[in-house]
């Protein structure tokens, strides 16, 4: 339709476009120029060039936190996909009971990260915890999961993985309303077991919505941050300084707004390329229909 | 399609899952109504010995609870509506305005869907701090006042009511805004509920971006709030925390029974 009078559109998107533009692409921009600076937020910037993005990658620190971060984010990617993915199977039942159970289970996506870490914290603490009260019950040694640098980063993911499958398994749940019953009980009829039928009639249809909640997850869980900064702290031995975190500590921790921003723009960098992998898949699926 | 015969393992199984995320949040209250001497002494007890409220006395003794929670879902209210009536606009200008310059500004919106927070609040501290803006309100509530998201799905959803609707409006005398506000918000009703309730829940839990905008306690959040209470308490104080993530956690979870369906509907149907 036309528009009453030629400023009328731009009248309706000028807050939405400055707000965005200000807020979100804006400061990608300005953390580039900032990079290449070296500033304390105390004496005057000074330019420095590429030193900050050399610093960073110095002993190949740049490049732990990165795989560190893409660590993290397979471990809950892969944890929310099957548990999600299993608990859609088992819960598209009618009846109250099993509403309940899919309640339940979402819950957690509704609850503060905040909440959520702090919970587990407390069910994982090495002296009184619950979570090690069990493990020792079935026989494993005492340890402090997040204390211990081996194991902290996995009970990370434990934590992302129950606070997330929920969010799977509401997505699973809404691509498995798409597949047809007919088509399995035809399947059925020609004698295909429960095992076939998944694997031949229901998995090939959920396969988008699997690439959706795949790349979705990833992109969230990239971002971790609040996990981080409340459970451990990028501890032990940095075994569990994951992308955000280490922004936040250049700037808040070691007042570095150049290595921040530095830190920034690869993060920003990374993300574009879960992006265009997101894209890719996105389209691989158009594609197939 | 219905499991003939093995009836009871599922049902079996379903319980265990219900257990795996209805054990957490019982163990949560349990150890709420605990005293500390029983969490030192048996800290694995699976009731408390009598139903103790001192840890909550202790949460709202150290902590301005009911002026946190004020800030706290006053900002989240704030930004939901300002997304909504932004969104709205924007929306409609996308969806079913002709102009030059369209695709630049959808190309816009579309991009900011890729960028997090967390990709921006180091620029966005540092304007902040230049101007002052840091430990206020504002510093919360603007750069979440448009949505990127809210003002796609709003786009989206305007392209299926059909233009005769605005153009009998307009043939009424409305004005364009008034066809905004009156005419088209009321038939989006279901898409800005949800858009509400999802953006009210995700800004009254957000921990990140009230972290990095304060510093002192002028604006704090309830999320940093209780966070702190884990922070300044030394050792072993897990009842008076859990306390404070009852605390927390209560009205969102009371929002979510009464609003299942919206908050559901709204995380699915964004796939």
């Amino acid at each position: 339709m036309n528009p009453r009078a030629r400023w009328h559109p731009w009248a309706m998107l000028a807050p939405t476009l400055l707000l965005l533009a200000g807020f979100f692409l804006l400061p990608i921009g300005v953390a580039a120029f900032e990079s290449l600076y070296s500033w304390d937020l105390l004496t005057p910037p000074r330019y420095v060039g590429m030193a900050n993005y050399q610093a960073l990658a110095a002993h190949g620190a740049l490049l732990q936190v990165a795989l560190r971060t893409l660590g993290y984010s397979a471990m809950v990617v892969a944890g929310t996909m099957t548990l999600g993915l299993g608990l859609a199977l088992l819960l598209d039942r009618p009846g109250r009971f099993f509403g309940f159970v899919r309640a339940s289970v979402f819950s957690a996506y509704v609850v503060s990260w905040v909440a959520v870490a702090l919970l587990w914290m407390w069910m994982l603490d090495g002296n009184a915890g619950i979570a090690g009260t069990l493990l020792r019950a079935l026989g494993a040694p005492r340890v402090a999961l997040l204390g211990d640098p081996a194991w902290a980063l996995p009970a990370l993911a434990v934590v992302g993985v129950w606070k997330l499958t929920g969010y799977a398994m509401i997505v699973f749940l809404a691509g498995l309303q798409g597949v047809p019953r007919s088509l399995l009980e035809a399947a059925a009829l020609d004698g295909a077991g429960a095992w076939n039928r998944f694997r031949h009639v229901t998995m090939p249809l959920l396969a988008p919505t699997a690439a959706f909640v795949a790349t979705t997850s990833l992109v969230t869980s990239f971002q971790a941050f609040d996990v981080v900064r409340i459970m451990t702290q990028g501890g032990p031995a940095r075994a569990t300084e994951l992308f955000v975190y280490a922004i936040y500590e250049q700037i808040f921790l070691n007042l570095s707004v150049g290595r921040a921003s530095a830190l920034t723009v690869v993060f920003f960098v990374l993300l574009l390329a879960v992006a265009a992998l997101q894209l890719r898949v996105w389209r691989m699926r158009g594609s197939e229909r | 399609m219905s499991g003939r015969g093995k009836g009871l393992p599922l049902l079996l199984l379903a319980c265990v899952a219900a257990a795996a995320w209805l054990v957490p949040y019982a163990w949560m209250v349990v150890t709420s109504f605990k005293t500390l001497p029983e969490i030192v002494a048996h800290p694995g007890a699976p009731l408390p010995e009598h139903l103790d409220v001192g840890a909550y006395r202790e949460v709202f003794a150290t902590l301005p609870v009911a002026r946190y929670m004020g800030i706290t879902v006053f900002m989240a209210v704030t930004i939901a509506l300002a997304q909504i009536a932004l969104a709205l606009p924007a929306g409609y200008a996308l969806a079913k305005l002709r102009f030059v310059g369209k695709r630049w500004a959808f190309g816009v919106v579309l991009a900011c869907l890729l960028v997090p927070a967390q990709a921006t609040f180091v620029p966005v501290f540092l304007l902040f701090a230049k101007t002052h803006v840091v430990n206020t309100m504002t510093a919360l509530v603007l750069p979440f006042a448009a949505s990127a998201l809210g003002t796609f799905l709003v786009r989206q959803a305007l392209l299926s009511v059909p233009d005769e609707i605005i153009e009998a409006a307009r043939m009424d005398g409305a004005g364009e805004w008034t066809i905004v506000y009156r005419v088209l918000a009321p038939m989006l009703k279901p898409t800005l509920v949800s858009l509400f309730l999802v953006s009210f829940v995700f800004h009254y839990n957000d921990y990140f971006w009230p972290l990095v905008m304060t510093t002192d306690d002028s604006v704090r959040t309830l999320p940093l709030g209780v966070a702190l209470l884990r922070e300044q308490g030394t050792g072993v104080r897990w009842h008076i925390v859990m306390a404070g993530n009852v605390v927390l956690s209560l009205p969102v979870l009371a929002l979510f029974a009464l609003a299942q369906k919206h908050l559901v509907r709204a995380v699915s149907a964004r796939s």
